[in-house]
């Protein structure tokens, strides 16, 4: 019995400390780089700039496969910083990816909701709840705005609002000499 | 040199781990949808196998013995569940492109009867070190090409025009029973 005990104690010991071992050994770094790129990016998921997400985007502007002017959400704003930090020049957003607009929420119009679960399936952030044959709804705290659950909606029940401005979510305009300098 | 020919050639054709011994069907099933994944599956279950069958026979030689031989599938459980483990870490950071083809199928592996079948198989057989390496080795090398033709199968079925309640799951059923009355075919080749 204790033969037992210490063999399969000695086992697990010798492969839990190979696996730690490996683990700090193999350590694999993430790319800073697309990191840093990741954190720039609006994360509203939208995929306007034609990759599946924000972090996709990323890597592909990483490795130099996209261009800086992809992303509609973020705006000119987010344009300089990419071009700040990958010290390239500025260029102005590329228009066949969409246009800036005011930051907005979804809305489901509930009367008119069918309960189909479409715009669910395509909400990148799990911002719409809802079951099926019942009506939905957005979470206007997650909704990022990405509009992709507008085009799945068999009965057009979905429309963007632009949120308010409040004293709670009111930020300084990014600063003017920013926008000349394209 | 001879036997180790026998062996491989038994495990691949004769004895065929999946369409005769009927183990590794959830992958086989599972896995087989598109092409390339059953590829990276069969090659991360090679990989496992032929490590987790070698080392288990060191095991259960030298660890355990006689004595403690009711010990032997929980610690053939254990120390194929680190050697995946461990194959992920060493993957992961020697060959980054290799990680991403293997993807998901290589923890997946740890829950394959396959690879806690031919371990106990090689131990019930009373197979030598290098007979056991080159049984799990040919066992695996027996589930990819299975697993592969497979898949390559199930893909044409996506366009054949199967009738309505046959579709799908059944269908692939149906074709694994199949394959299996033609592997039976080779029972002849090694007595």
């Amino acid at each position: 019995m204790l033969d037992a005990i210490l063999v399969m104690s000695g086992l697990a010991l010798f492969l839990g400390s190979l696996l730690g071992y490996a683990s700090i050994r193999f350590h694999v770094q993430g790319n800073a780089l697309v990191e840093k790129i990741d954190a720039i990016l609006p994360q509203t998921q939208c995929a306007q700039c034609g990759f599946p997400g924000c972090r996709p985007y990323a890597e592909a502007i990483a490795e130099g496969r996209a261009e800086i002017n992809q992303c509609p959400p973020g705006g000119e704003a987010n344009i300089h910083k990419l071009a700040d930090l990958l010290g390239v020049e500025f260029k102005s957003l590329n228009a066949k990816h969409g246009a800036e607009k005011p930051k907005s929420v979804a809305f489901i119009d509930e009367n008119t909701c069918i309960g189909c679960t479409l715009c669910i399936q395509a909400c990148p952030v799990d911002a719409i709840s809802g079951a099926p044959k019942h009506m939905h709804t957005i979470l206007s705290q997650e909704c990022t705005g990405c509009e992709l659950c507008i085009e799945p909606c068999p009965v057009d029940c979905i429309s963007m609002v632009p949120v308010a401005v409040t004293v709670s979510n009111w930020k300084w305009k990014a600063p003017s000499y920013l926008q000349e300098a394209g | 040199m001879e036997s180790y020919l026998l062996i491989l050639v038994s495990t691949v054709f004769v004895n065929n781990i999946v369409l005769v011994k009927i183990l590794g069907l959830c992958p086989f099933m599972g896995v087989s949808k598109k092409l390339e994944a059953a590829v990276g599956m069969g090659a991360a279950t090679t990989f496992v196998l032929t490590l987790g069958s070698g080392s288990s026979y060191l095991i259960s030689k030298y660890l355990l013995g006689p004595d403690l031989s009711y010990l032997t599938t929980i610690s053939f459980i254990v120390v194929i569940a680190g050697i995946v483990q461990f194959t992920e870490i060493v993957v992961k950071k020697v060959s980054p492109v290799l990680y991403q083809v293997l993807g998901i199928y290589l923890p997946l592996i740890t829950t394959n009867c396959a690879v806690l079948g031919i371990p106990l198989l090689n131990l019930q057989e009373k197979h030598d070190f290098v007979q056991s390496l080159l049984f799990g080795m040919g066992g695996a090398v027996g589930f990819s090409m299975v697993l592969i033709l497979f898949a390559g199968i199930r893909e044409r079925l996506e366009a054949a025009d199967v009738p309505e309640p046959f579709r799908g799951g059944s269908i692939a059923m149906v074709t694994a029973g199949l394959m299996s009355m033609a592997f039976m075919g080779f029972s002849g080749l090694v007595k």
